[in-house]
């Protein structure tokens, strides 16, 4: 088994921070499938329509049949390991500066050979027996989509394997940034990094002289938890926490947000959709601006490096919910932006996490029916999308369903939801 | 229906431009000096060489075609052939089916590449569209890692050691010596072999081949043409040629040379132990390990006891790649795909002097190119004769 990694030695602060280089980006359109399915931490390859065949490396036309309607079909990634290698030497620099670095070749149940990441608790066998694995597909610090065997069982230490650890943004030994610890949500993802074993959790609050009561005061009581003020709507405010930890943050987890529940016609003026843009919008790019070098300096600073920055989006910000209208609108706007900063970040090997939930039980969809997500439950599921990797998360039914109705046909959604509601 | 044989066609005018490890030229510049020591060494001009192949992996954006503007070359028979390590046995082909048509008189067969200092590992990310995508993004190991994968499976399923791919990297270092101009200076014992850096393992440096720059060409033309020019020549008695060969194999155990061996030797009218040396394609020697089994030499599966039976020198017991191969000659990109060819004409013209096999009356050259994912798709083989 994989020993746990050990708290990574403090920095000796005279020596070079090693920069980051990332692995082969370059990909063809269509393996591009790979990585999209990656990106939501599953494991699909193509499947031809008309003969079954699963196929790999991604192609245009089945190798079986010529048939060129090929399917993305997601995969249970059983198979056996039937040769492996350690790479001592690598062309790319990315890898130079990682090795020895294993790799295998799998013969996947579903049909083909794969060329995969090899994990270190995978042995190969000395005779010609075959080790049984299972192959999972991770972004790696590229973004691109990479395909990883491990061993059938699932260990917590495994995460701790290097090449693996290259391809997660596991919270635990790293350093975390929660932007509002005023919110429901905000103390729920606190109080998951802590658990995670997230080393400082740094958590904002706009309004310090408001504390009384809000349950901060129980959060600062936890052994890794600083407060910080940090407001969002105010461009001096976010400049002044990065001047002070900026150089330390791992993770920025921005969980700030303004939501209001009007369309256009119910109420008149624009303050109120202008403070959802001054936070949703305008604070989401303050703070990008502000961090986002800082992080990108980082990104291969030791095993603890910097490595993620994780946006709460909305399932609206794919499609308008009426009766939340701006605020939807302000959320379209965040996940646009924050589509710049994923490409933008990329070239730092930064993984942007977008989180678009569905309505999350607080006091803002106190008048919507059930199902709604439990603060809990959506923290949980940020800590899971570091460790996977991934990067778009669709957590809770709600956001699974609009997503489902989303892929199907954009504009259906659009109509269902002007008949109001999903 | 039968295929037609390579009656009257013949192979001429080896000719190799000096292998460097690093060259500034570019990959024109090699086959302009092997189109002129083509002529040189041949007595025709330029204008006579009315056919021309080019094999070339650093000539982009040319191909072929530019070449014929570049060098000023006017053919009427033109081919581009884009097979790697099987480009020499391709070319062959393809040119003696020119020829014995009429379409061209006299065919040049060049393969050249050049080898900048960055050349070889800017060229590995954009090989294959499966190696950018699902190859290169794992190490960015080039062919190394490929090639361990295959090693590895035969070591632990056919019990092939270390040793025995040590003997067929000592004996061809031994022939590169004999027949001078390597890059190589030195021999090179087992335990120097065995205590190699580890590149991918268990593969180590003197499994892999040196990138260097270079290149090999010869003439192709009907035997009676040889003749009124008064060329030393070898006869073609047949050829194959294979492409992704069994595909449903999960790791390559065996390539394509089986499918089509039985007509090959038919063809030549010969049997496996008439062959009196050769001429492998040594990317890694775990290939010419299973070059031996699939072309016939011994049985599938035998291989490493093969291995352990002969002396692989130029005068041992089964004489293999006799002027050192890439392995110990350099890989000059494509060019190690005809290197054999050029080999195999001057051991049986008379032209090996110093590594001669004796007596040498037939020697086959095999081919095996182009890794675009897990295996290298293309493989050929031939047989030449010597005049009798």
């Amino acid at each position: 088994m994989t020993p746990p990694s050990t708290r990574p030695r403090r920095k000796n602060p005279v020596l070079r921070t090693r920069q980051i280089n990332l692995p082969p980006g370059a990909r063809s359109r269509v393996a591009l499938g790979l990585t999209a399915a990656a990106a939501m931490g599953r494991f699909e390859l193509q499947q031809c329509a008309d003969c079954g065949a699963v196929l790999y490396p991604p192609r245009e036309a089945c190798a079986q049949c010529a048939s060129v309607r090929l399917r993305w079909r997601e995969q249970s990634g059983a198979g056996w390991l039937i040769a492996g290698t350690t790479l001592h030497h690598s062309n790319d620099l990315f890898f130079r500066e990682r090795l020895p670095w294993r790799l295998g070749l799998v013969k996947l149940d579903a049909g083909p050979t794969l060329m995969v990441h090899l994990h270190r608790d995978v042995e190969v066998p000395r005779d010609g027996a075959q080790a049984p694995v299972r192959v999972t597909a991770r972004l790696d610090r590229a973004g691109q989509a990479v395909l990883i065997a491990t061993t059938s069982e699932d260990g917590r230490a495994m995460a701790d394997d290097p090449i693996l650890r290259e391809m997660s943004n596991d919270p635990r030994q790293r350093k975390v940034l929660v932007t509002d610890g005023m919110t429901a949500l905000g103390q729920a993802l606190v109080r998951a990094f802590a658990q995670a074993g997230a080393e400082l959790i740094w958590v904002g609050h706009a309004e310090p002289w408001k504390q009384h009561g809000s349950g901060l005061a129980s959060l600062a009581a936890l052994p890794a938890v600083t407060l910080v003020p940090l407001d969002l709507t105010d461009g001096r405010s976010v400049q002044a926490l990065a001047g002070e930890i900026g150089g330390k943050v791992d993770i920025v987890v921005n969980s700030a947000e303004v939501h209001r529940t009007f369309g256009i016609a119910a109420r008149r003026g624009t303050d109120v959709a202008k403070l959802e843009m001054e936070v949703n919008y305008f604070g989401a790019l303050r703070l990008a601006q502000a961090f986002g070098p800082a992080l990108a300096g980082r990104s291969a600073d030791g095993s603890a490096n910097a490595c993620a920055w994780v946006n709460l989006l909305s399932i609206y910000a794919l499609a308008n919910f009426p009766p939340h209208g701006t605020y939807s609108a302000s959320k379209a706007a965040a996940h646009s932006l924050a589509q710049c900063q994923r490409a933008e970040l990329r070239a730092a090997g930064i993984r942007v996490i977008n989180l678009f939930p569905g309505p999350i039980d607080d006091d803002w969809n106190q008048n919507l029916p059930p199902p709604k997500l439990a603060p809990a439950a959506l923290a949980g599921a940020v800590i899971k999308a570091l460790r996977d990797g991934v990067e778009d998360v669709y957590p809770g039914d709600v956001a699974q369903e609009w997503f489902e109705r989303w892929r199907d046909d954009p504009k259906v959604l659009e109509r269902e939801l002007a008949l109001g509601g999903a | 229906m039968t295929r037609r044989g390579y009656d009257g066609v013949a192979l001429a005018v080896p000719v190799t431009v000096p292998y460097v490890r690093y060259s500034i030229r570019g990959a024109h510049w090699f086959i302009g000096q092997a189109v002129r020591r083509l002529c040189e060494a041949s007595g025709l001009t330029k204008a006579q060489l009315d056919g021309l192949t080019v094999s070339s992996f650093t000539l982009a954006p040319d191909t072929a075609v530019g070449v014929t503007q570049h060098l000023g070359l006017s053919p009427r028979w033109l081919d581009h052939i884009p097979t790697g390590g099987a480009s020499g046995v391709m070319a062959v082909r393809r040119a003696a089916r020119a020829v014995q048509a009429g379409d061209a008189d006299v065919v040049a067969c060049v393969a050249a590449d050049t080898n900048h200092v960055d050349s070889f590992r800017q060229m590995l990310g954009s090989f294959s569209q499966f190696a950018r995508d699902a190859t290169h993004p794992y190490g960015s190991g080039g062919p190394n890692a490929v090639f361990a994968f295959i090693t590895d499976h035969t070591m632990r399923t056919r019990g092939a050691t270390r040793e025995d791919f040590g003997r067929l990297c000592i004996d061809q270092r031994r022939n590169a010596l004999a027949s001078g101009g390597t890059l190589f200076k030195r021999e090179l014992t087992l335990d120097e072999y065995l205590a190699a850096r580890p590149i991918a393992t268990p593969l180590h440096l003197f499994d892999c081949v040196m990138p260097c720059a270079g290149a090999e060409a010869f003439l192709v033309m009907r035997v009676q043409r040889a003749r009124d020019l008064g060329l030393p020549h070898v006869l073609l008695r047949g050829a194959i040629e294979r492409h992704n060969a069994y595909a449903d194999d999960p790791v390559l155990v065996r390539g394509g040379w089986r499918v089509d061996r039985d007509d090959l030797f038919a063809m030549a009218d010969c049997a496996p132990g008439d062959i009196d040396f050769v001429q492998s394609y040594d990317d890694y020697p775990v290939i010419v390990m299973m070059q031996f089994e699939g072309l016939g030499f011994c049985d599938e599966g035998d291989g490493p006891a093969f291995v352990r039976q002969h002396r692989f020198t130029w005068d041992g017991s089964f004489p293999n790649n006799t002027s050192g191969g890439q392995l110990s000659a350099g890989q000059a990109g494509v060019a190690g795909g005809f290197l054999g060819m050029t080999e195999a004409i001057r051991q049986l013209t008379g032209q090996a002097h110093g590594h001669a096999v004796a007596g040498a009356r037939l020697g086959l050259v095999s081919g095996y190119g182009m890794v675009t994912y897990d295996r290298c798709l293309c493989t050929g083989a031939l047989i030449l004769g010597a005049v009798s």
